[in-house]
């Protein structure tokens, strides 16, 4: 790859009304290979694809929120999430599964993955980017 | 009659289209996404509050449990059933309207 592109994954849908958060996960996941700077926003009811605790064995679903701690592994490494979006709702950083990621020029420290921006930071990320992908 | 609401009141108005159409002494169950809507705290909570008074709101278990959404978040008066609840409202009552 000649040249590096700066990709934005922004996810806003609840976790397992559609299949759009699953399958935007395996496309992230998929881009990773191309090494690409790649960041995920979760905005709207995006943010609930975060919650602690799902546990879907009651119901019959594929419980695919563990798959978002191997984000890190894959190098992505920057998952931010909307605070507007989390106050509409009732939920505070507190709230979500705690992702970190290795990094390996500092000695391999863990570090977090999750950054809560403001809907005035995330406008400004979102003009940087040069590909906008819509989960 | 029962209603059932399978959306995000983040997302669709079905809820509030239900809520607002819905007599009193009515059973309303939320299922699938419709089950944020039992959220404490929220910028809608108070929509479904007020109607809990006159009409008697369930969620489902097992869709609040795959969302990570425990009992003590529910707004105060909201009942969780199971499968086999949804299946007694259904029969309790002369008929079923989906909100989809």
């Amino acid at each position: 790859m000649s040249e590096t592109k700066k990709f934005m994954y922004i996810n806003r849908r609840a976790p397992y009304g559609t299949v759009y958060p699953l399958e935007g996960l395996e496309v992230v996941l998929i881009g990773a290979a191309f090494e690409q700077e790649v960041c995920m926003v979760f905005i709207s009811d995006g943010v609930f694809q975060l919650k602690q605790g799902q546990d879907t064995i009651d119901s019959g679903m594929k419980n695919f929120s563990p798959t978002y701690r191997a984000l890190g592994d894959y190098e992505v490494t920057r998952l931010y999430v909307e605070r507007e979006s989390l106050e509409e709702r009732g939920l505070t950083e507190a709230d979500l599964m705690p992702l970190t990621w290795e990094d390996e020029d500092d000695d391999w420290a863990e570090k977090p993955s999750i950054h809560i921006v403001s809907r005035t930071q995330l406008s400004d990320l979102l003009e940087e980017q040069d590909v906008v992908f819509n989960f | 009659m029962l209603h059932t609401v399978n959306k995000s009141p983040f997302e669709s108005t079905s809820l509030k289209t239900c809520l607002g159409l819905a007599k009193s002494g009515s059973d309303i169950l939320l299922i699938e996404d419709g089950v944020y809507g039992a959220l404490a705290g929220t910028i809608h909570t108070i929509m479904l509050a007020e109607a809990t008074g006159t009409i008697s709101v369930y969620a489902l278990g097992p869709d609040l449990k795959a969302r990570g959404l425990p009992e003590d978040r529910l707004i105060p008066g909201i009942k969780v059933v199971g499968y086999d609840g949804f299946v007694e409202l259904a029969c309790a009552n002369d008929k079923v309207q989906s909100w989809l």
